[in-house]
C-alpha cells in the first residue's frame, strides 16, 4: 500500500514511538517482539478508526508530542488520559475524531496511566523492517530510524482506499478501563516457583509492591518485602516472555515488558497473564501492584472472552463504516 | 526417552525441559525438536526459542490447546528426524591491539604468551547453544579452560559490536554495541546482527563458530568487502569433532 506523509513532529514528547502488535518469529535469534506495551489500548485505538487491531499506532508516554497534520485523517486516542487538544480544543479519549490538513494535535499530559495510543486511519507506517513497523529501540529497528520521535521528523501513514469509522464513534463506558493507584495482576506460577521459601511465596501473593522509577518498556522494577530464595537466584539462561516476573538475588521482583530480553538468567517466580499485561503497562512509578494466582485454564478462558469481545466490537464498528 | 517435563511459561508459551545441565547431547535433542517444529508447521505454533536445556514454544491457546500441544511435543521429542548437518562458521578475528584491550590480561592471568592464547582460542569450534541477551548474541560452549578469566570488576560502558570476549569459562561475540563486562581479546568485522539484511541474524543455535586469526590488513580488507557486499562468511559442515568440507 502507498505511504503518504501524514504529519510533522513539532515536539516529540517524553518518549513517543511507532508500535504495533509486535514482531514475532525472531526470538530464537535474540530479537524481542517489542510492540505496544498495552495491547488492549492498541487494539481499540485501531478499531475506532477502522483498522486491523494490530496496525501501527503512536505510543505516547505521559507527555505527548505536538503534531502538525499534512493531510486529512480520522484518529482516536486510547489508554492513559493524556488530554488531547486539537487546534486548542479539548477532545475526548476513546472516541474517533476528524483531523484536517493544517490541524495541530497536542496533549496536555497524562492525568492517570502511563501510555496513550494514537491510531489513525490506515495506520502509521514505520520502517518496515522484518515484517513489522514497530520500534525496538534497543536494536535500532523499525519505526522512525529505529528510535523514538524527534523534533522535525515527518511521520508517514498508509493511504489509499480505506473504509473509515465515522468521526464521533465512541465506546461503551464498560469498555474503557480505569487506571487506579493499586492494580491487582493475575499471574500463573513461574518455572522456578520452588526456588523460593514458603514465606517468600506467601509474601509475594499477600503484600503490595511499589513500582520504582526504573520502569520502562523493558521492564518494571518493583520494591517491597524481600523475597528469600531457598535455592540459588541464578539459573541457566532460559526463555523469558511478556509478563515474566523475575527475582534476582536481591529479592525484588521485575516484571518483563514489551522490550524484554528473549532470555534471562534469574529465577522466574510467576508470569502475568495476557489479559492483565495492559494493566501492568499503565502503572506509574510510586503506584502499587499485588499478585493473584490463577490457573492456566482461567487465563485461557479470559483470553477467549477478550478476543470474543474484540470480534463483536469489530463487527459493530464495521456496520458503521462509511 | 522418558516423558519430558512440559510446563507453561505464561499463558502463551510452553517449555519442554530436556535436562538440567549444559551438554552437547541435550543440545542435539533440542536441535532435533526445533527442526521438527520447522518441518511440521503446527497450526497455532508461532515460534520457538532453544536455550541450554529447554525448548520454549510460543503458541496461540485459542488455536491449539496446551494439552494437545503438550501431547504433540512428547510425541515429536521421541523422533530423531532428518536433521541437516550442523554448520561451522568461520569468523575472521583480529586479536589484540586496540580491538582486543584485554588480551594482555588474559595472557598474564593464565601464564600464557599472547600468541598461545590466540592459538588456543582459534583452535576449536564452539557450539552455539543459544542466542539471546541482545539480538544475535551467541552463547558458546567448549572453551579451553586454560583461557578462563574472571569478568571485569567494572563493566565497560560501551563494547563495540564484533568484540570477541572471555567471561569465566565462556567465550562469546558481542552482536551489537552494548555495555559489557567480558575480557575483550579481539574483534571480528563480520556483523552478527544486521537489521538491513533479509536474514538479520547470521548464526543459529545448534551450529558452530570457529575463529580465524587475521592481520590488521586483512581485517580492513574484509571490512571493505563487507561494505561493498562482496564478502561472505564461509562455513563447513560438521561438528567440533570432525568437519567435512562442503563442496
Amino acid at each position: 500500500m502507498k505511504q503518504q506523509e501524514l504529519c510533522y513532529v513539532r515536539k516529540p514528547g517524553l518518549f513517543t514511538t511507532i508500535q504495533d502488535s509486535g514482531r514475532y518469529g525472531f526470538q530464537r535469534q535474540g530479537i524481542s517482539p517489542a510492540g505496544a506495551m498495552d495491547p488492549y489500548a492498541l487494539a481499540l485505538a485501531n478499531m475506532l478508526v477502522g483498522n486491523e487491531a494490530s496496525s501501527a499506532v503512536l505510543e505516547i508516554t505521559i507527555t505527548g508530542p505536538t503534531l502538525l497534520f499534512k493531510q486529512d485523517t480520522v484518529a482516536a486516542v486510547t489508554g492513559a488520559d493524556v488530554e488531547p487538544i486539537l487546534n486548542g480544543n479539548r477532545i475526548a479519549m476513546w472516541k474517533s475524531f476528524a483531523i484536517e490538513k493544517g490541524d495541530e494535535l497536542r496533549f496536555k499530559g497524562a492525568r492517570s496511566g502511563m501510555r496513550a495510543y494514537l491510531g489513525v486511519q490506515g495506520g502509521f507506517a514505520g520502517e518496515g523492517r522484518m515484517s513489522s513497523h514497530e520500534t525496538y529501540v534497543r536494536a535500532n529497528i523499525g519505526g522512525v530510524n529505529g528510535r523514538e520521535l524527534q523534533r522535525g521528523d515527518t511521520i508517514f501513514c498508509y493511504g489509499g482506499k480505506q473504509a473509515a469509522v465515522p468521526p464521533g464513534t465512541a465506546l461503551h463506558e464498560d469498555l474503557i478501563p480505569g487506571y487506579p493507584n493499586k492494580q491487582v495482576l493475575r499471574v500463573l506460577a513461574g518455572p522456578e516457583e520452588d526456588a523460593f521459601t514458603e514465606e517468600a511465596l506467601t509474601t509475594f501473593y499477600q503484600s503490595l509492591f511499589t513500582v520504582t522509577n526504573e520502569a520502562d518498556r523493558m521492564g518494571l522494577r518493583l520494591k517491597g518485602a524481600r523475597l528469600a530464595h531457598a535455592r540459588p537466584a541464578d539459573i541457566l539462561s532460559d526463555a523469558a516472555t511478556f509478563g515474566t516476573v523475575q527475582v534476582a538475588a536481591e529479592g525484588q521482583p521485575i516484571i518483563l515488558m514489551a522490550d524484554r530480553q528473549t532470555t534471562g538468567g534469574y529465577t522466574r517466580i510467576a508470569n502475568v497473564i495476557s489479559v492483565d499485561l495492559s494493566k501492568a503497562a499503565q502503572v506509574r512509578p510510586g503506584q502499587q501492584v499485588s499478585f493473584r494466582k490463577v490457573t492456566l485454564r482461567d487465563a485461557h478462558e479470559l483470553m477467549r472472552k477478550e478476543r470474543k469481545l474484540m470480534r463483536s466490537l469489530a463487527t459493530r464498528l464495521a456496520d458503521q463504516q462509511t | 526417552m522418558h516423558p519430558l517435563r512440559i510446563e507453561p511459561l505464561g499463558d502463551q508459551a510452553l517449555r519442554v525441559v530436556f535436562g538440567t545441565s549444559i551438554s552437547v547431547e541435550t543440545n542435539q535433542h533440542i536441535r532435533s525438536l526445533s527442526w521438527m517444529l520447522k518441518e511440521q508447521k503446527i497450526e497455532g505454533v508461532l515460534e520457538w526459542v532453544p536455550t541450554y536445556t529447554t525448548l520454549t514454544v510460543y503458541y496461540d491457546p485459542l488455536i491449539i490447546s496446551f494439552s494437545s500441544l503438550e501431547e504433540k511435543m512428547q510425541y515429536l521429542a521421541v523422533g530423531t528426524g532428518d536433521v541437516p548437518p550442523a554448520k561451522i562458521y568461520r569468523l575472521p578475528v583480529y586479536y589484540g591491539g586496540d580491538m582486543g584491550p584485554d588480551l594482555q590480561k588474559v595472557s598474564e592471568q593464565n601464564g600464557l604468551e599472547w600468541e598461545k592464547v590466540i592459538q588456543i582460542h582459534s583452535a576449536k569450534s564452539y557450539l552455539i547453544y543459544m542466542l539471546g541477551f541482545t539480538p544475535g548474541f551467541p552463547y558458546l560452549g567448549g572453551m579451553d579452560e586454560r583461557l578462563a578469566t574472571p569478568r571485569l570488576a567494572v563493566p565497560r560502558r560501551q563494547v563495540a559490536a564484533g568484540s570477541v570476549g572471555i567471561a569465566g569459562a565462556q567465550t562469546g561475540v558481542y552482536s551489537i554495541n552494548s555495555p559489557g563486562g567480558w575480557n575483550i581479546i579481539g574483534r571480528t568485522p563480520v556483523k552478527l546482527f544486521d537489521p538491513g539484511q533479509s536474514v538479520p541474524v547470521l548464526l543459529e543455535a545448534g551450529n558452530y563458530i570457529r575463529f580465524t586469526p587475521v592481520t590488521l590488513e586483512q581485517y580492513k580488507e574484509i571490512t571493505e568487502q563487507l561494505e561493498e557486499g562482496t564478502y561472505e562468511v564461509s562455513y563447513e559442515e560438521g561438528t567440533s569433532d570432525g568437519a567435512s568440507s562442503r563442496p
